[in-house]
């Protein structure tokens, strides 16, 4: 009696979701407080046995959970029970929550199946259209196994509503239960005959779906679809069509020329923009071979380029882009348009345009096409400046700089892009800059130059994204201080006192170039003084001219620079700054003495000259590039097992080696896994076996008997270990490979600039992508999976079908006696495959025929032509 | 296959919200605040394109029409057109139209049971399966037909007549 009052009153007096709603929009308690409240009246409601309640209550939590992000797997069990309410509302209810909140772990997911059987079974059809909807959506393999039967039933339903959701659910059951496919395959395809476009559309998107699963699943049925392509007139069908043929045109290359006219056919016909884009795709993607459809395509694509629609302007750069690769000469046609688009208003347009144009870049345009670019940057938003920025680094540096014919023009326009007041992409210029310098010689002097202009601009001290590439600025002039004009204002630049708002590092690089300039001009100093006494500074004679002009006062004064500027961070918090400054600090200080005691040092037994001279050398070792892979290179030594897992050794040597542990041999030699130590071990052994054995060599040797396998081989021949060093090349033995006479370009002999050497390191110079092949294996066995019990289901289809067809009994035995000679004998094949060409246009049941034998050869051989088609 | 639909005010407050892969619901809340994030930064008279492989993982896209104070988002992969997908929410549009004669943002709060009515006549289990707006019409018309009748058996509840018949 109480229960049932109690009842009543939540009937009469609950909120319905339409309450709810109201009194979200007029709440004052803040939202997170109205849905706690609400949330905790649901969850009274929802426990009362009356459905109503529970239905309402169920409703209002699936409304929570879809829109305010509320959980409501706690209550999976309530969405069960409302479910099997005999009301259509409480059933849709149900339903809707299940749909949305239920997942393969949910575990109530088995009390349901009965109940989606019994609705499936349903006389109303919108019942049964509940039912498909969830087992489209959260369908297992177990709900999929169960309900195969009903799915199959239904398939054939003669009510269009029912039916073509029926041929929706197929995907998921298949997906979820591949045997299925067996089952309802037949009439699937059954229905790509049918007269009503909605069945027709639903099946094609089946087919599409597992077209993109499997591609070779779907490839038996290209008859069908081709009659499809050539026939329908339907919009949603043709899109869904083209690209199960852009899928199947990719494994079976021969497709394309049936389909290109067609394709072509409905490119020039129909006025529908979607239906106009897919042909396009279709042809540049998967018929790019096709020169006519590839032609009309780029004359389509021309048409949406011009088009006042951002959309249609968007997807005309998309496919251009596509096709961009294989057709080169089809984005060169509409470079305006393209160059157009660069100032879009739309950052989608803008974006495919930036990316169009530089898949154009090559060697002759790309100082061009740089400019243009550099121009869209200044006046651009931020972000799309830096993604321009960025595709020229990456497009220039493509390959060690492949296509930079004249690297001091690089050089200078990496430096303008330091300018760039939105630059962002300090990092990626300053790898650059000192790459450059390690591979290009013949583009230091300009480098120096740029470096030298970035290190005095004002304005880049104070942004911080640039700071890296005055780090590489700061490197480049004192490493190669020797193209420098003028040494005394790079020091200058270098010690400036607004360094002061770079980081650390970035300050330490700036410190320690200024050491480097110090200790080359007093070294040309020197060798100056020395050329005087009739020396011969042969290797300074390039670069020494101009620094003849060192005197003693001017490296005096160039030293008292470098101290005052340095004098105040010996003392600064940072260790890395104080150390290189004190080092610095510490030269000046071991020289300056010495130099001031002595106006002419031409004696080179002084101090100072052999310390400047020990620095120089120091310094001089040329930096060179170093390939990624040269750790790689490194050859392991021989019987050094690095992939065998050792882990349980230990387990097994503990017990025996313990006691070794007290027979004063060493740790290191309880688990040995370097071969050197075996050896010893090894030699112990036999030095043991000859006198009389020691209890735990002796112990060790029982164990190395019975778990052999455990230990690192030793017996085979010694590892060669003056060989192993020398295989792997030192970092710099390439950059000192530089030949001096310049490089030779291949293609273009009679060019005024010559392209300078640039380094190359061989493969793995470029990021390398890890292995993907263990993924891909895994995914392909799940599709094979499907596309075996397609094709198997097909076999039987067809064998079905051969048996509905009188005539074809009549010839069954021939077939078979065909189909066991048609290895062997396969010149007679190809006859057959003639004829059957010229049975094309016969009647349905020769196709069938046809089609049946050739699935059944194809067990055997894997692959499934279908020849009739071509 | 469509991966999710999805409406939402120009300030960012969900109104409807269907994903066809099971996701959990925070994951549900993260990607509609992250769609809106990017529509909203969006001028006028731009293209309906988001690029939004970091939201929805590669070879997905996404369209989306902005109508009065709503707008309309479609996710989808690489077996649909682009071009299609707009028509389709135009579709869905046309038919709430006829659903509500002018639709408006308050019809779609309000009708939370009729617009997944709507949907999932049009898309079925993230496949397209039809874009006449009569004929969803149709259904939706005897779906709401059929609640009713359920409905009106159940005027006087179970219970009270349990009780009454004592």
């Amino acid at each position: 009696m109480s229960s049932s009052s109690t009842s009543i009153m939540d009937n009469l007096f609950q909120r319905s979701l339409e309450d709810l709603i109201k009194g979200f929009r007029l709440q004052l308690l803040g939202e997170s407080n109205f849905i706690s409240r609400a949330l905790e009246e649901i969850r009274r409601e929802i426990k009362v046995t009356d459905l109503s309640t529970k239905s309402t209550a169920l409703h209002k939590l699936s409304y929570l959970a879809a829109l305010h992000g509320v959980d409501m797997s706690w209550a999976a069990f309530h969405a069960v029970e409302v479910v099997s309410s005999p009301r259509f509302q409480h059933k849709r209810i149900g339903y809707q929550a299940i749909t949305q909140s239920f997942h393969e772990q949910t575990s109530v997911l088995l009390l349901i199946t009965n109940q989606v059987r019994k609705d499936l079974n349903s006389a109303n059809e919108y019942e049964v259209s509940l039912a498909l909807e969830c087992l489209s959506r959260i369908g297992t393999h177990d709900l999929a196994r169960d309900l195969t039967p009903e799915v199959f039933t239904l398939l054939g339903s003669s009510k269009a509503f029912v039916k073509k959701k029926a041929i929706g659910v197929v995907l998921r059951v298949f997906e979820k239960y591949p045997d299925a496919v067996k089952v309802c395959f037949k009439r699937l395809v059954e229905n790509l005959e049918s007269s009503d476009p909605q069945i027709l559309s639903a099946v094609v998107g089946v087919f599409c779906e597992l077209a993109t699963r499997d591609p070779g699943s779907c490839l038996p049925l290209a008859p069908e679809l081709y009659k499809v392509l050539v026939d329908s007139r339907n919009n949603w069908v043709l899109i869904k069509v083209l690209k199960i043929f852009a899928k199947l045109a990719s494994i079976e290359p021969r497709l394309g020329k049936k389909v290109a006219e067609p394709i072509c056919e409905h490119m020039r016909r129909t006025v529908a923009k979607s239906l106009v884009f897919e042909c396009i795709r279709t042809v540049v993607s998967s018929l790019s071979d096709h020169e006519a459809a590839v032609k009309l395509a780029v004359a389509k694509i021309r048409e949406f380029l011009v088009e006042d629609d951002p959309n249609l302007k968007y997807l005309g750069l998309n496919a251009l882009s596509i096709v961009a690769p294989k057709h080169l000469w089809a984005v060169l046609e509409n470079k305006e348009a393209v160059v157009k688009a660069l100032s879009d208003e739309d950052p989608n347009v803008k974006l495919e345009a930036l990316h169009l144009l530089m898949s154009m870049v090559n060697e002759d345009n790309v100082s061009e096409i740089s400019r243009i670019l550099m121009n869209y940057a200044l006046k651009s938003d931020p972000l799309f400046c830096n993604e321009i920025i960025f595709s020229v680094l990456s497009a220039c540096s493509r390959n060690a700089y492949e296509i930079i014919v004249d690297f001091d023009w690089y050089v200078s326009l990496l430096g303008e892009m330091a300018r760039i007041p939105h630059c962002q992409r300090g990092e990626e210029i300053e790898h650059q800059l000192i790459d450059i310098g390690m591979r290009v010689r013949d583009a230091r002097p300009q480098l120096v130059r740029v470096s030298w202009a970035l290190l005095i601009d004002p304005a880049l001290l104070g942004n911080l994204f640039l700071h890296p590439i005055l780090s590489a600025s700061a490197w480049v002039s004192g490493e190669y201080v020797e193209f420098c004009k003028n040494p005394y204002e790079t020091v200058e630049a270098l010690l400036q006192p607004r360094t002061g708002l770079l980081p650390p590092s970035i300050r330490a690089v700036y410190i320690h170039s200024a050491f480097k300039v110090l200790v080359f001009c007093l070294r040309s100093y020197f060798s100056a003084e020395e050329s005087t006494l009739s020396f011969s500074a042969q290797e300074f004679s390039s670069a020494s001219s101009s620094m003849n002009a060192f005197t003693y006062e001017s490296i005096l004064n160039l030293v008292n620079v470098i101290e005052l500027g340095l004098g105040p961070l010996s003392g600064t918090h940072d260790v890395e700054v104080q150390e290189r400054a004190k080092n610095v600090l510490g030269y000046i200080g071991m020289i300056k003495q010495e130099l001031a005691e002595k106006l002419n040092l031409q004696d080179n037994e002084t101090e100072v000259f052999r310390v400047t001279a020990f620095m120089e050398d120091v310094f001089s070792e040329e930096l060179g590039p170093v390939s990624a892979t040269a750790q790689e290179k490194v050859c392991v030594p021989g019987g050094l097992e690095l992939k065998e897992n050792l882990g349980d050794l230990e387990e097994i040597c503990g017990e025996f080696l313990k006691p070794v542990e007290s027979d004063s041999v060493s740790d290191t030699d309880k688990i040995s896994f370097s071969v050197s130590k075996l050896r010893i071990r090894d030699q112990q052994e036999a030095s043991s076996s000859s006198s009389p054995p020691h209890e735990a060599s002796s112990l060790l040797a029982e164990h190395r008997k019975r778990h052999g396998m455990y230990y690192l081989p030793s017996q085979k021949d010694d590892p060669d270990n003056n060989g192993t060093p020398n295989d792997y090349p030192l970092a710099n033995e390439l950059a000192n490979e530089i030949s001096p006479d310049p490089f030779n370009p291949k293609k273009k002999p009679n060019q005024s600039k010559q392209r300078p050497v640039v380094v190359k390191l061989e493969e793995g110079d470029e990021s390398r992508n890890p292995p993907q092949a263990k993924l891909d294996i895994e995914t392909v066995n799940d599709d094979e999976y499907l596309s075996r019990a397609i094709q198997s289901a097909l076999l039987v289809k067809n064998k079905g079908k051969e048996k509905d067809k009188h005539e074809t009994n009549l010839n069954s035995g021939q077939h078979e006696k065909d189909e066991s000679s048609r290895i062997e004998d396969q010149q007679n094949s190809e006859k057959k495959k003639k004829k059957k060409k010229k049975k094309k246009n016969g009647e349905r049941s020769s196709k069938h025929k046809s089609r049946g034998r050739n699935v059944v050869a194809s067990a055997s051989e894997q692959v499934i032509i279908p020849d009739y088609l071509l | 296959m469509i991966k999710a639909v999805m409406m939402m005010n120009t300030q960012g407050k969900p109104r409807l919200a269907k994903f066809y892969d099971y996701m959990p619901v925070e994951k549900q809340q993260e990607l509609i605040r992250g769609v809106f994030s990017v529509l909203c930064s969006r001028p006028e008279n731009v293209s309906n394109f988001l690029e939004i492989d970091s939201l929805f993982g590669p070879d997905s896209r996404l369209v989306y029409k902005h109508y009065a104070t709503l707008y309309f988002v479609l996710v989808f992969d690489g077996s649909e057109n682009e071009l299609a997908m707009l028509d389709l929410i135009q579709v869905l549009v046309e038919t709430l139209d006829k659903c509500f004669s002018n639709v408006c943002e308050l019809d779609i709060v309000f009708n939370y049971s009729k617009m997944h009515a709507v949907l999932d006549e049009i898309v079925f289990g993230g496949q397209v399966l039809e874009t006449s707006s009569a004929e969803v019409m149709k259904a939706v018309k005897e779906i709401s037909k059929l609640e009713a009748a359920s409905n009106s058996i159940s005027l006087v509840p179970k219970s009270v007549s349990g009780w009454r018949g004592r």
